[in-house]
């Protein structure tokens, strides 16, 4: 099993790079039909800013990964996006603190503080068809898990299975919500492009090799 | 996609260096990171405004820095907000010591990102109010949704404001001021095409040819319905009625009436929509006192236009008549 230490912490973040780069198209067309059709865009060259500022050299640590992560994506991501993931990496960096690799209770308490950050940001609740709805199944799966590599497999199957789960849902935040009822049976790209970032962690532990390639 | 660009990635940046270029004499455009101030330096002891959004709706934001109206604008990635880093600096370039007012139009990642700045701004010792603009009836506004979004009443908003901040009030008047214009106005659009975005190379969403779309926002996302082909009179009125509706306009009321341009639409077709929603104002027995037609807040090329009502009073005449000098809008100077 691998260490979810600082080398894979960086990992994670060029996972999460080059997957968002790869769906750049479909979430754009997710957007297109609720939003205005920014969000694969916005995510692509937020991430590839937070690859540029890791090409300086690796992380020291998982906390000081994750900071780099939240701060590039405040300030290149805009949209909503940017301060939600913003804030979620930066919550999430605090949460991981000095521990120099992650057990499954710490990515359970890292998920949480994510997920604590993008609420007390877009003040959205479970249901209104934001990126909370993959966020929330992801922190509750990652708690049932006894190692961080497990933690992060079963957040990031719930994450996806929530991210599908808001097809049906009329948005209640965020602008697919000026669309009412014509917001339904579209899924939500936050909880689509949560779900790549979580499953991206989990690439990020398995291959060592492949994972964070250019795309 | 058939577009006057180069590369897709550095629209925003290209149409912001020119527009500097053409205006010299009003603006100076601040790069890394991105953002407009007026060409003559800090208020010095009176409020300062600070607007911005997404790129796309040009002239707005940065057309309407200048004299009266604001001291900095700060254009994001085409209908994306700014980052928090860029209004930041913004604000930090422009106060002159009597605080500084954040003009938000009420769309989420605006209102985060403005949120996320004026906390930073706060933080470092200015003090930062925000006047956010909601002014598209065509959007409900319940706890289950954002909110109604800011559409192109923020102009009037921006002008009004200004011209108060201007001649010296303080932050608590001008910031009062400004949430008095936003309880006044009301604004619907329609779109009859809809746009692309350079970088995501397709329309935003679909229409077909005999079809028209009522309650648009300004970010080319889709209305509430749906229509066929209608006259203008008749397209005018679904515009028109929501709005007088929803303001509660009523025998004996003065309005600004303000026909917008999506972008795409010639003047011609936005004086027949103004000729008829003047004559549904005074049907109403209220009087168009101050009016203004033309391209102020687009979505790209996208055809359609919308329809703003501010309901006047003797201080917001006296201060939408004060002067102004700015790219996109000028007089009495």
């Amino acid at each position: 099993m691998t260490d979810l230490d600082a080398a894979w912490a960086d990992r994670w973040l060029r996972e999460c790079a080059r997957v968002l780069a790869v769906h750049r198209e479909e979430l754009i067309d997710l957007d297109r039909a609720i939003g205005d059709g920014d969000h694969g865009e916005n995510m692509d060259r937020g991430f590839q800013a937070v690859v540029d500022k890791l090409d300086d050299g690796p992380s020291e640590s998982v906390a000081a990964a994750l900071k780099v992560a939240a701060m590039m994506l405040m300030s290149k991501v805009g949209g909503a996006a940017g301060p939600l993931y913003g804030t979620a990496f930066l919550r999430a960096s605090a949460a991981v603190g000095e521990r120099e690799s992650l057990d499954g209770p710490a990515v359970e308490a890292m998920l949480a503080a994510a997920r604590d950050g993008i609420v007390a940001r877009g003040k959205a609740d479970p249901g209104d068809k934001t990126m909370v709805d993959a966020w929330s199944p992801a922190v509750v799966a990652a708690g049932r898990a006894a190692d961080g590599e497990a933690a992060f497999a079963a957040a990031a199957t719930a994450a996806e299975e929530g991210a599908l789960a808001t097809k049906p849902l009329v948005a209640r935040k965020g602008r697919a919500s000026y669309l009412g009822e014509r917001s339904a049976g579209h899924l939500d790209p936050g909880a689509v492009s949560t779900s790549y970032i979580l499953r991206a962690a989990v690439t990020a532990a398995v291959s060592e090799i492949s994972a964070g390639g250019r795309p | 996609m058939k577009k006057l660009i180069n590369d897709p990635k550095a629209v925003v940046d290209e149409t912001v260096q020119g527009f500097g270029r053409a205006h010299p004499d009003l603006v100076t455009v601040h790069s890394g990171p991105l953002f407009v101030t007026r060409a003559v330096g800090p208020a010095r002891g009176r409020v300062a405004l600070v607007s911005g959004g997404g790129s796309g709706h040009e002239p707005l934001h940065a057309g309407f820095v200048g004299l009266g109206m604001l001291d900095a604008a700060v254009p994001g990635a085409v209908f994306t907000s700014p980052t928090p880093d860029q209004i930041v600096a913004a604000t930090h370039a422009v106060d002159g010591g009597a605080g500084v007012i954040h003009i938000v139009k009420n769309y989420t990642g605006d209102v985060l990102n403005f949120e996320t700045a004026g906390e930073l701004c706060e933080a470092e010792g200015i003090e930062v109010r925000t006047v956010l603009v909601n002014d598209d009836v065509a959007v409900e506004d319940s706890l289950y949704t954002a909110g109604r979004r800011g559409v192109a009443g923020t102009v009037l908003v921006e002008k009004i404001v200004g011209a108060a901040a201007e001649r010296g009030d303080s932050i608590d008047a001008v910031e009062k001021l400004g949430r008095k214009v936003v309880e006044n106005v009301r604004s619907m659009g329609l779109a009859l095409t809809p746009c692309t975005v350079p970088h995501a190379g397709k329309p935003s969403f679909e229409l077909a040819e005999d079809e028209i779309e009522i309650g648009i926002g300004i970010h080319g996302e889709p209305g509430r319905r749906r229509v066929g082909l209608e006259p203008a009179d008749a397209l005018t009125e679904h515009l028109v009625t929501p709005v007088l509706d929803d303001l509660g306009v009523t025998a004996g009321d003065r309005v600004l009436l303000f026909v917008n341009g999506m972008g795409g639409t010639p003047l011609s077709e936005l004086y027949i929509v103004f000729g008829r929603a003047a004559e549904l104002v005074a049907q109403r027995g209220a009087t168009v006192d101050r009016s203004l037609v033309g391209n102020y807040v687009t979505s790209l090329e996208m055809q359609g236009c919308s329809v703003t009502v501010l309901r006047l009073d003797d201080e917001l005449v006296e201060l939408w008549d004060a002067p102004v000098a700015t790219p996109a809008l000028r007089w009495g100077v």
